[in-house]
């Protein structure tokens, strides 16, 4: 049996990647690398969608727009990793639950 | 995989994976530009930056696991109702019949031009602006990232062209009258 492949077939691989992000998030509440990779696993199932219904319906302005996105993820992934080298550096450790207790 | 590996190496390479497998998806579906800029930039870029830093920073990371146990019921709890919903919205769902009168700018057929063309005669035309502001937010963050991070280490010896410049004669060096037979 041939199974032909829709737009929901795709749709449904990036409500998985997605709820695999958020559920990322909430598992590993005290690591903020695996926080920062949830976020770009986010984002990558935001672009499949994107792409889905690009091609799907024939229209360009999707590509365009999930570039646009790959660069605000990028700027994104560079800042969260600047911010957690300086937090590093300051503190010893990447725990977010002691984030509150910083001053200034 | 991802989010479940104990040790944040794997998981940066698990993503790496999953850029991967979606950059395939992109290539099925005819989106062959972004495919290979997700390539480039994700498993180039990102990816190995990701990396860098888990390798750099010497973290105790199965102190950070900890809390793990405990936010396993709610996590799995909010992960299954988010799925639902978005089963329910997939499932129950339908495009109108006037969605193609809103097309703004049509995907021209595949075998006139290629993917890469059709991107950049709408994206260097109708969109310049937002090329623009894609730019304008990469200088930003790298900026960002540069101030974030750089910091002045003493003992560090450098070249100071400003004050190597500002030297006058009188400052550099005094002309000492030296007797015959004496030190100075």
């Amino acid at each position: 049996m041939m199974l032909e492949i829709g737009i929901e077939h795709y749709l449904t691989v990036a409500a998985m990647l997605f709820t695999l992000g958020v559920f990322g998030i909430f598992l590993n509440r005290k690591n903020v690398i695996i926080i920062l990779l949830s976020v770009e696993l986010i984002l990558l199932s935001v672009n499949i969608n994107l792409v889905a219904f690009s091609s799907f319906m024939g229209d360009m302005v999707g590509q365009v727009f999930t570039m646009l996105i790959l660069t605000v993820a990028a700027a994104e992934a560079s800042i969260g990793l600047a911010i957690l080298v300086v937090y590093f550096r300051n503190r010893g450790t990447i725990a977010v639950e002691d984030i509150h207790l910083m001053k200034g | 995989m991802v989010v479940f590996s104990k040790n944040p190496v794997h998981s940066v390479l698990f993503l790496i994976l999953a850029f991967f497998n979606a950059a395939g998806l992109f290539v099925l579906l005819g989106a062959e530009f972004v495919a290979m800029i997700l390539v480039i930039v994700y498993v180039g870029a990102v990816a190995v930056m990701f990396l860098f830093v888990v390798m750099m920073l010497d973290i105790n990371y199965t102190e950070l696991r900890k809390g793990v146990q405990d936010y396993l019921p709610i996590g799995l709890l909010i992960g299954f109702i988010l799925l639902v919903e978005m089963v329910f919205i997939v499932g129950g769902w339908s495009m109108t019949d006037g969605i193609a009168t809103t097309i703004t700018s049509a995907t021209p057929p595949a075998n006139e031009i290629t993917n890469t063309d059709a991107i950049g005669r709408i994206l260097y035309t109708d969109y310049v602006y937002l090329f623009q502001l894609a730019g304008l937010i990469l200088l930003v963050a790298m900026i960002g990232a540069i101030v974030l991070t750089h910091r002045k280490r003493p003992g560090v010896k450098k070249q100071n062209i400003g004050e190597q410049v500002r030297r006058r004669r009188h400052e550099a060096f005094e002309a000492v009258d030296v007797k015959p037979g004496q030190g100075i």
